[in-house]
């Protein structure tokens, strides 16, 4: 275990919490065209295990060859944009709500990352990048001897 | 006329009824664009895939639902959270013009996109005029 986090014990309660969050940000802090930041699109969420961690993104309709992902150190950073369908000549949008533009986003994990092994995998719209932790960084065992 | 043609209706079903499942239920976000021939409704439902996207069609409530069960990966546990994981469901009424028969619906990296033809009777047409 990397971080201790209440999720695990509590965790229902926390991605009700979570959510309610989101909600009021989407409320307050629409992710829309063309300002560079994006407040928190795409949500992301973080999964630690023992030697490595998952780091997913809903990230629906985007084409995986406008995602960029750097690695440095123990930060991780997506870039991309989602475009806006164009409008064909005598074609009106009646509702707009998905959000178009561009996103940066960036985090910065408990242990230096090994950036040779990152893996990414883009299926039903969710990104999930495979971030091993550095040989380097990983915790020494010491064993005890009795004396 | 299109405003009707696809009038909101949000669905209520997680307030007003109660659901055996503690999964939350979201409303997924849409687009809806109109063409001469066609509405077409784009919808982000992260995660759900062909399997699992159902779309019913009740007289003219065209419902929208997104179920599946998500899952942690094994070994890991979750230490930062942003979003939660849960059914997407979402109901539209149709008007008359929307020719039922042919709704058409495609599900790709995690969106969803309908197309809801327009009935031959509403498109629009250019009447030839004959000389006399």
């Amino acid at each position: 275990m990397l971080w201790t986090w209440p999720t695990s014990r509590h965790g229902s309660l926390w991605s009700e919490l979570d959510r309610l969050q989101r909600e009021m940000n989407r409320l307050f802090e629409p992710f829309s065209g063309g300002q560079g930041g994006s407040g928190n699109f795409p949500a992301v969420n973080i999964w630690t295990g023992a030697d490595d961690a998952l780091l997913t993104a809903e990230l629906p309709g985007l084409n995986p060859d406008q995602l960029e992902i750097t690695v440095k150190d123990n930060t991780v950073t997506i870039r991309g944009s989602r475009e806006t369908e164009p409008l064909a000549e005598g074609e009106s949008y009646l509702r707009q709500e998905r959000g178009t533009g561009t996103f940066v986003r960036s985090f910065a994990l408990p242990f230096q990352v090994d950036k040779t092994k990152v893996t990414a995998q883009y299926q039903k719209g969710i990104l999930q990048l495979t971030l091993p932790r550095a040989e380097a960084d990983k915790p020494k065992k010491i064993s005890v001897k009795a004396g | 006329m299109a405003e009707t043609a696809l009038s909101k209706s949000e669905s209520q079903a997680p307030v007003q009824t109660e659901r055996a499942q503690q999964t939350p239920v979201f409303t997924p976000r849409v687009d809806i664009r109109e063409t001469e021939t066609a509405l077409i409704l784009v919808a982000d439902m992260p995660g759900a895939d062909e399997s699992s996207v159902t779309i019913d069609l009740e007289g003219s409530e065209l419902t929208i639902r997104g179920t599946f069960v998500p899952k942690a990966p094994d070994g890991y546990h979750l230490t930062y959270q942003e979003y939660a994981s849960g059914d997407y469901e979402r109901s539209f009424t149709l008007g008359d013009t929307i020719d039922r028969e042919r709704i058409k619906a495609v599900v790709k990296n995690g969106i969803l996109r309908l197309t809801l033809p327009k009935a031959k009777a509403a498109q629009p047409r250019r009447i030839a005029v004959q000389a006399g």
